[in-house]
C-alpha cells in the first residue's frame, strides 16, 4: 500500500533520497534547494542511510565531487538551483561526457541579475545543452516519481548520461501537497543495486578517465553522447513502465491534457502546467471550446516527433517559456517545437510566450487569454510577433 | 611509518608507476616530482592517482595513451582537490559497504596555477574536510602549460609572458605566495615543503610521510621548467641546490602542527647564485636592476627569519 503524505517537494526529493540510499552527495547550500541537502544530514545524522555527505566549499566543488565518487564506482547525487548550477557549468559537461550516471536534484531559480530567488528555468535551460537528461515536474508528486526513475535511466548501460530532475522553486519545492509514497523496499528494488562496470577502485582492472583528446577523437565522443541521449529515449519509456506497473502512475516524454480532441493548445513545462489545467476545465465547461494542454516532462531528449504528432490536429498553439534565451526571437521551447513543426511539416499557427520570469505569478485567466488569442490566430492566420509576454509592466507590454 | 634508513638504490631500482613514453619535455621537474613521489607508495598499495588540467595532464594521459600504472583521474583546471575528495569519499563508503577489500591511497598533482591560483578554493576545500589525500603541487612558478604565463607562485621580478621585463618592467611586481604555510594554517597533520635534493632522501621521505600519515596532506615541490625558467635541461640539479642553499627555497616540514626545518646551509649562498643561470631573471644583472636583487634578498633574509622562528 502506497504511504498518503502531506510534503514539500524537497520533502519529497530527500524522502526518495533516504529511500534510494546512495553512497555519496557532495552539496552546498543555495536557496531553494537547500532543504534537500538539510533533510539528508539529518537521516546521516540519526544513523538512518549510510550515505556519505561532503561539505564542499562551492557548487563547483559540489559537482567535481560528484564525478569523482561516481568515476570512483559510487552512486553519487547533489543538489543545487540558479546560480549553483552556473557555477557548476563546466562540470555538467565534464560529468555527461565522462558518461557518469549523477542524479542531480535540480530546484529551478532565474539566474542573476539581478539576483532573484524564485522560480524560472533560466538554470536548467541554460544548461540543455551540458549532454544531461532533463525530467521536469508540475506537481511534488511527479518530482517524487521523477527522482525515483532517474536512476534505473541514468545507470542503464544504453544511456549512461547523468539527469537532472528539475522542479520549479518555492512553487513545488516549499508548496506542501499530499502525495503517495512508495514503500521503501519497493524503491530500493525498482532503482536497484548499484553496479557499475568500469571504475576507479575496481580491484580487477585500472582505468583512466578524463583524458586529453585530440582532434582525431574529440568528435566521436559527441557522437557517442549522442547515441546515449537518443537511446535514452526508449530508456525512459521502458522505466515508466516499470514505475506504472508499481505505482500505476503514468509517465512519458509529456503529458497531453484534454488534447484528444483540442484545437487551441498550450505547451508547457513545470508547475504552471496545473494553472492551464485550471483554465482547460473552466473553458472546456463554461464554453464548450476544444481547448488542450502539453506538459512537456522530458526536455533532454528532445521528443520531437511525438510533439509534432500531438499538435498535428490543432488550429493554434502557445509555446510557453519560463526563461529568456535572448535570441531576440523564440525562447528555448519556442525554438523546439518550432523546429520540431517544420520539420513534420505542419502549418499549425503557433506563438511563443514568456512568462513567470523571476517568479512573476500566472493566472488561470491569463491562461484563459491565451487560448482566446489562440482562437484569433486560428480565424485570421496572423501570427502578430514570433513572441510576446504574459504579465510585463511596461509602456512597451505586449500583454495579451 | 618513517623508515629510519634511506637507500638510494633500492628507492630507485622500486617499479615505477608513471611509465616511460609520455610527452613531457626532456629534464622536466614535474615529472621527476611525479615518479619520485609514487615511488613512495609501498608496493602492495594501489592508488587513485588525480590531476590537474596542466603539462602533466595533458602530457601523460593522451587518449589512448595513459602513462600511469594506477588508476587516474583528470577533471578540470581547478579541482583537483575536490575531485580526489569524492573519490576518497566513495572508497570509503564502498569499504564500509564489503563492496571493496584492497587499500586504495588518493594522490592528486596539480601545478602551481592549478594550486596556488585557480585551485586553490578546491585544494583548501579538500584540505579543510580532511580527506585521506595527498595533494602534491609540482611547483614551476608559472603556467607553463600556456607558455609561462605568471602565477602567484612567480617570484618576483621574474622575466614571464605577461610580467615581461622590459623598458619600464622588471619583471613580477609582486612577491610569491607561501602555499605551505598557507596549507600548514589548515591544521592538516602533514605539510611538507621539498625539492630535488641529490639522493631524492627529502622528497621521497616527505612523500612517505604524506602518503602514511592519515589524514589530509600537502606537498609543495618545486619542480623546475627548463623551457620556462632558461636554463639547460643537465643544470636541474644544479639549480635545485642553489635554491635550498640561497634559502630562495627552504626545505621544511609541519607535523601535527610542528614545525621543522630539514636543511640548513652551512654557508648561505648570496641569491644571485640562484638567479644568474636562469633567463626569466637575466634583466636583474643589468646596471640599473641592481638595487633589485638587493631587494630579492631582502625578502628571502625575512622569510628565512621567519621560517627559522617557526621551526625554533
Amino acid at each position: 500500500m502506497a504511504i498518503r503524505e502531506r510534503l514539500s517537494g524537497n520533502e519529497a526529493v530527500a524522502y526518495a533520497i533516504r529511500q534510494v540510499n546512495p553512497d555519496v552527495m557532495p552539496a552546498f547550500p543555495i536557496t531553494p534547494s537547500t532543504e534537500i541537502p538539510q533533510y539528508v544530514a539529518n537521516y546521516i545524522a540519526n544513523g538512518e542511510i549510510d550515505t556519505e555527505f561532503i561539505h564542499v566549499e562551492s557548487e563547483h566543488s559540489a559537482m567535481s565531487a560528484t564525478i569523482g565518487a561516481s568515476a570512483a564506482g559510487a552512486r553519487a547525487i547533489t543538489a543545487t538551483s540558479s546560480c549553483g548550477m552556473a557555477l557548476m557549468w563546466e562540470e555538467l559537461y565534464v560529468a555527461a561526457s565522462n558518461r557518469l550516471p549523477i542524479v542531480l536534484a535540480l530546484v529551478n531559480r532565474a539566474l542573476s541579475g539581478p539576483i532573484n530567488i524564485n522560480a524560472d528555468h533560466s538554470d536548467s535551460m541554460g544548461a540543455r545543452d551540458t549532454g544531461w537528461i532533463q525530467i521536469y515536474a508540475e506537481s511534488n508528486q511527479e518530482v517524487y516519481d521523477n527522482f525515483i526513475q532517474a536512476f534505473p535511466i541514468a545507470e542503464d548501460k544504453r544511456v549512461h548520461l547523468p539527469v537532472m530532475v528539475c522542479q520549479d522553486g518555492f512553487i513545488t519545492s516549499h508548496g506542501v501537497e499530499n502525495i503517495l509514497l512508495v514503500e521503501d523496499d519497493k524503491v530500493k528494488n525498482f532503482v536497484g543495486e548499484y553496479e557499475p562496470e568500469h571504475y576507479l577502485l575496481n580491484e580487477a582492472e585500472k582505468m583512466a578517465i578524463g583524458p586529453y583528446a585530440v582532434s582525431n577523437y574529440y568528435m566521436e565522443t559527441k557522437r557517442a553522447q549522442r547515441q546515449a541521449m537518443i537511446n535514452a529515449r526508449e530508456v525512459i519509456l521502458e522505466v515508466a513502465a516499470r514505475f506504472e506497473e508499481m505505482t500505476g502512475r503514468r509517465y512519458s516524454f509529456f503529458e497531453e491534457y484534454q488534447m484528444e480532441d483540442a484545437e487551441y493548445a498550450v505547451v508547457i513545462i513545470g508547475s504552471a502546467a496545473g494553472t492551464c489545467k485550471a483554465a482547460v476545465d473552466e473553458i472546456r465547461s463554461a464554453t464548450g471550446k476544444k481547448v488542450g494542454l502539453i506538459k512537456i516532462r522530458v526536455f533532454r531528449p528532445f521528443p520531437e516527433e511525438e510533439i509534432a504528432k500531438a499538435l498535428s490536429k490543432v488550429k493554434a498553439a502557445a509555446i510557453m517559456d519560463r526563461s529568456e534565451m535572448f535570441s531576440a526571437t523564440s525562447g528555448p521551447l519556442g525554438a523546439e517545437i518550432r523546429a520540431a513543426l517544420y520539420q513534420a511539416h505542419s502549418t499549425v499557427d503557433v506563438v511563443n510566450y514568456f512568462y513567470g520570469l523571476g517568479g512573476r505569478d500566472i493566472t488561470v485567466s491569463d491562461f484563459e487569454k491565451v487560448y482566446q488569442k489562440l482562437e484569433t490566430i486560428a480565424q485570421t492566420h496572423v501570427v502578430t510577433d514570433m513572441y510576446t509576454y504574459i504579465g510585463l509592466r511596461s509602456t512597451q507590454s505586449e500583454e495579451v | 611509518m618513517e623508515k629510519t634508513t634511506y637507500n638510494f638504490k633500492e628507492v630507485m631500482s622500486k617499479p615505477e608507476r608513471l611509465a616511460p613514453g609520455h610527452r613531457m619535455c626532456a629534464g622536466c621537474g614535474g615529472t621527476i616530482t611525479v615518479r619520485t613521489v609514487l615511488r613512495a607508495l609501498e608496493e602492495g598499495d594501489k592508488a587513485v592517482i588525480g590531476n590537474a588540467t596542466g603539462c602533466l595532464e595533458v602530457s601523460s594521459f593522451m587518449y589512448p595513451y595513459t602513462a600511469y600504472e594506477d588508476s587516474y583521474i583528470h577533471n578540470a583546471f581547478e579541482n583537483a582537490g575536490a575531485t580526489l575528495s569524492g573519490v576518497e569519499t566513495a572508497y570509503h563508503v564502498l569499504k564500509k559497504k564489503g563492496k571493496i577489500q584492497d587499500n586504495f591511497k588518493f594522490i592528486t598533482f596539480g601545478g602551481d596555477g592549478g594550486t596556488y591560483d585557480i585551485g586553490f578554493q578546491s585544494l583548501s576545500g579538500a584540505m579543510e574536510r580532511g580527506h585521506d589525500m595527498v595533494y602534491v603541487c609540482y611547483d614551476n612558478g608559472a603556467y607553463m602549460n600556456t607558455g609561462t604565463q605568471r602565477s602567484s607562485a612567480t617570484p618576483q621580478y621574474a622575466d614571464t609572458t605577461t610580467t615581461p621585463a622590459g623598458k619600464v618592467s622588471a619583471g613580477k611586481v609582486q612577491v610569491r605566495k607561501d602555499l605551505a604555510a598557507i596549507m600548514a594554517e589548515h591544521h592538516i597533520p602533514y605539510v611538507g615543503q621539498s625539492t630535488f635534493t641529490s639522493n631524492f632522501k627529502d622528497l621521497y621521505t616527505k612523500a612517505q610521510k604524506a602518503i602514511y600519515t592519515p589524514g589530509a596532506a600537502f606537498l609543495n615541490v618545486m619542480s623546475p621548467c627548463p623551457r620556462g625558467w632558461g636554463y639547460e635541461p643537465s643544470e636541474m640539479m644544479n639549480i635545485c641546490r642553489l635554491a635550498v642553499d640561497t634559502c630562495y627555497w627552504p626545505v621544511f616540514e609541519v607535523i601535527e602542527g610542528r614545525w621543522i626545518l630539514n636543511y640548513e646551509p652551512k654557508n648561505k649562498l648570496p641569491i644571485e647564485e640562484f638567479l644568474r643561470p636562469q633567463r626569466r631573471f637575466k634583466h636583474l644583472f643589468k646596471k640599473e636592476n641592481e638595487e633589485l636583487i638587493g631587494k630579492f634578498q631582502e625578502e628571502i633574509d625575512k622569510r628565512w627569519e621567519e621560517l627559522r622562528n617557526r621551526c625554533s
